[in-house]
């Protein structure tokens, strides 16, 4: 075990704790408001690039707001959504596909053909559709990700209940009384949950990047909220007069999301004992 | 063959019911469509005149009958601001999403197959660990700030391209660097993992010891087995390939259905919006049915399944 805790499993663990640290802590850290902005420091440089201070590390926006505090601030914003997208997406998901699995019957077939259908749909315009008539907004936003994101979840959690159904402890634990109830709870979820953490994990990096797009595209965080993706629907604007406004909110999109996904091929590895027999071969 | 083909026409003939289905619950259930087309000073009695010619004032079942009657026909409204039918509207944008779509793909596979194929290879080497550093960076990249970025290096600073508009190849090369980055990375990942198992195969061992040269016992033997799990994925991501035209489209000013769907919905100009979900959503059900296809004629096992 103690080799599978090593550099692939650190190292992104790192990126993705600073950022939650990040988020958490802005309030403390942020050297500026993320709101309100200096009219007279506006569109200011980095610090090393002339012009640039080192009260406005990152630079200044248009509105003379610090680049730096917005990150941090971002952080929050866009953390707590994905989080929220993901648990609920997951917890619906893995719920459905267990039921599903488990009792089979109408209730699956159905189940089975939604996910086709839902399968056969690019997310992104399933959100359109959906934004277009609700209007955009945080609370929206969370459930047409997690929206997006549950298929994945019933889907494969379904096909591990219908094997783990036929499995012989579960005949056994049927065989001693045990209730519906009680195999679901106790003895599927259990086998289940470390495939559930994986899908998260890479649902997490996943639903970063949709709501930045839906977010730049002005269809979720709306301004003056300071957030990843809103932040750079501005500054696409006017990048060719400051770049550090463009390419911050990008970068941090980027680390995080690189920084879950390097989490996730490492919690992978370590769960799935396949992947490291295939490795040590 | 012919049973496998037909089978997956009415798998494909369901599928494009549901997802109409879906457009219908989507669209219906999200909110008030006649608030959301109206301005916002508009009075009680306006809405519900408008209610009234959208049929909103009469029950779900006789709405989603007609929404599926109009479906049918082609039938999505008038747009609003172009006083043009919607699906015309759309259908004359989507030969530009295809074009960029198809340019992206082709990118992702040009690139991303040598560079699987290659890292497989050279497992463990330095090429490898470059080749999949690369791949994890790329995933991690959203489409927009790709594009932001090489608007500002390639386009502003350097001055090699055009930013945006739609015209020759030069207009098409960042666009399609932009929307095939993603789906590149994906492909070389699956296409190292593929070919390592491959590779190991006994078919394979048994071609090496008859003496093939490596590169007939890598092209003839192990790609073609490994070209099933790649047509899947190019399947499955044309999907997220046509999301991500949206917001391709969106920073090249490239005019396409996506940035056609966007301007739409900030125009309140409802059935363009609906139009062109749909007529996206039925791409890209109608490539993966291409694909299954392809599948049938790439692995006749499939079709006995």
């Amino acid at each position: 075990m103690s080799r599978r805790l090593g550099w692939p499993l650190l190292l992104p663990a790192a990126l993705v704790l600073a950022a939650v640290l990040a988020a958490i802590l802005a309030p403390w850290i942020s050297p500026a408001s993320p709101t309100t902005g200096e009219l007279g420091a506006r569109l200011k440089p980095p610090v090393w690039q002339a012009g640039g201070s080192v009260q406005r590390l990152l630079g200044s926006d248009l509105l003379g707001r610090d680049v730096l505090s917005r990150l941090l601030w971002g952080a929050r914003i866009s953390l707590s959504i994905a989080l929220a997208a993901t648990i609920l997406g997951a917890v619906v998901g893995s719920t459905v596909g267990l039921v599903a699995g488990y009792y089979r019957g109408l209730a699956d077939g159905a189940l089975t053909k939604l996910i086709d259908v839902q399968l056969g749909f690019p997310f992104v315009l399933l959100a359109i559709s959906v934004i277009a008539v609700a209007g955009p907004g945080i609370g929206v936003l969370v459930v047409v990700l997690a929206v997006g994101s549950w298929v994945g979840h019933a889907r494969i959690v379904r096909g591990l209940a219908l094997s783990l159904r036929e499995r012989d402890y579960v005949h056994a634990a049927r065989a001693v009384g045990a209730g519906n109830a009680r195999i679901l709870l106790r003895h599927l979820l259990p086998e289940v949950l470390s495939v559930i953490l994986i899908l998260a994990t890479f649902d997490v990096g996943r639903i970063i990047i949709l709501e930045s797009t839906l977010s730049f595209l002005g269809l979720g965080v709306q301004p003056p909220t300071p957030s990843w993706g809103s932040d750079l629907r501005d500054a696409a604007i006017y990048i060719r007069r400051a770049w550090w406004t463009a390419a911050f909110p990008g970068l941090a999109i980027m680390v995080v999301v690189l920084g879950v996904n390097l989490l996730g091929d490492a919690l992978r590895d370590a769960f799935d004992p396949r992947t490291v027999a295939s490795r040590s071969s | 063959m012919a049973r496998y083909a037909v089978r997956k026409l009415v798998h494909t003939a369901f599928v494009a019911f549901g997802v109409v289905s879906l457009v219908f619950v989507a669209l219906r259930m999200s909110g008030d469509p006649a608030a959301t087309m109206l301005p916002g000073d508009a009075s009680i009695d306006e809405l519900v005149a408008l209610r009234k010619v959208l049929g909103l004032d009469q029950s779900l079942g006789v709405q989603y009958a007609r929404f599926l009657g109009d479906a049918l026909r082609g039938d999505f409204g008038t747009s609003f601001r172009h006083q043009q039918p919607a699906l015309g509207l759309v259908l004359e944008r989507l030969p530009a999403t295809l074009e960029l779509a198809f340019a992206a793909l082709l990118l992702a596979v040009v690139v991303a197959l040598p560079l699987g194929i290659l890292a497989a290879l050279h497992r463990g080497r330095a090429l490898d660990v470059l080749a999949m550093g690369l791949a994890v960076v790329g995933q991690a990249t959203p489409y927009f700030w790709m594009g932001l970025m090489l608007i500002l290096i390639v386009a502003v600073e350097l001055a090699w391209l055009p930013t945006s508009g739609r015209g020759g190849l030069a207009f098409l090369v960042l666009p399609a660097i932009t929307l095939g980055t993603h789906f590149a990375a994906v492909l070389a990942r699956l296409t190292r993992t593929t070919m390592l198992e491959t590779l190991t195969q006994n078919y394979v061992t048994t071609a090496r010891a008859k003496g093939l040269g490596e590169g007939r016992v890598i092209l003839a033997h192990a790609l073609k087995n490994a070209a099933v799990p790649v047509v899947t994925l190019i399947g499955l991501q044309f999907g997220t390939l046509l999301g991500g035209a949206v917001v391709t489209e969106t920073i090249f000013a490239w005019p396409g259905v996506g940035r056609l769907a966007v301007q739409s919905i900030f125009a309140r100009d409802y059935p363009v919006v609906q139009a062109s979900v749909f007529v996206l959503a039925l791409t890209f059900v109608a490539i993966n049915l291409l694909v299954d296809l392809l599948y049938g004629v790439l692995d006749p096992r499939i079709r006995d399944e």
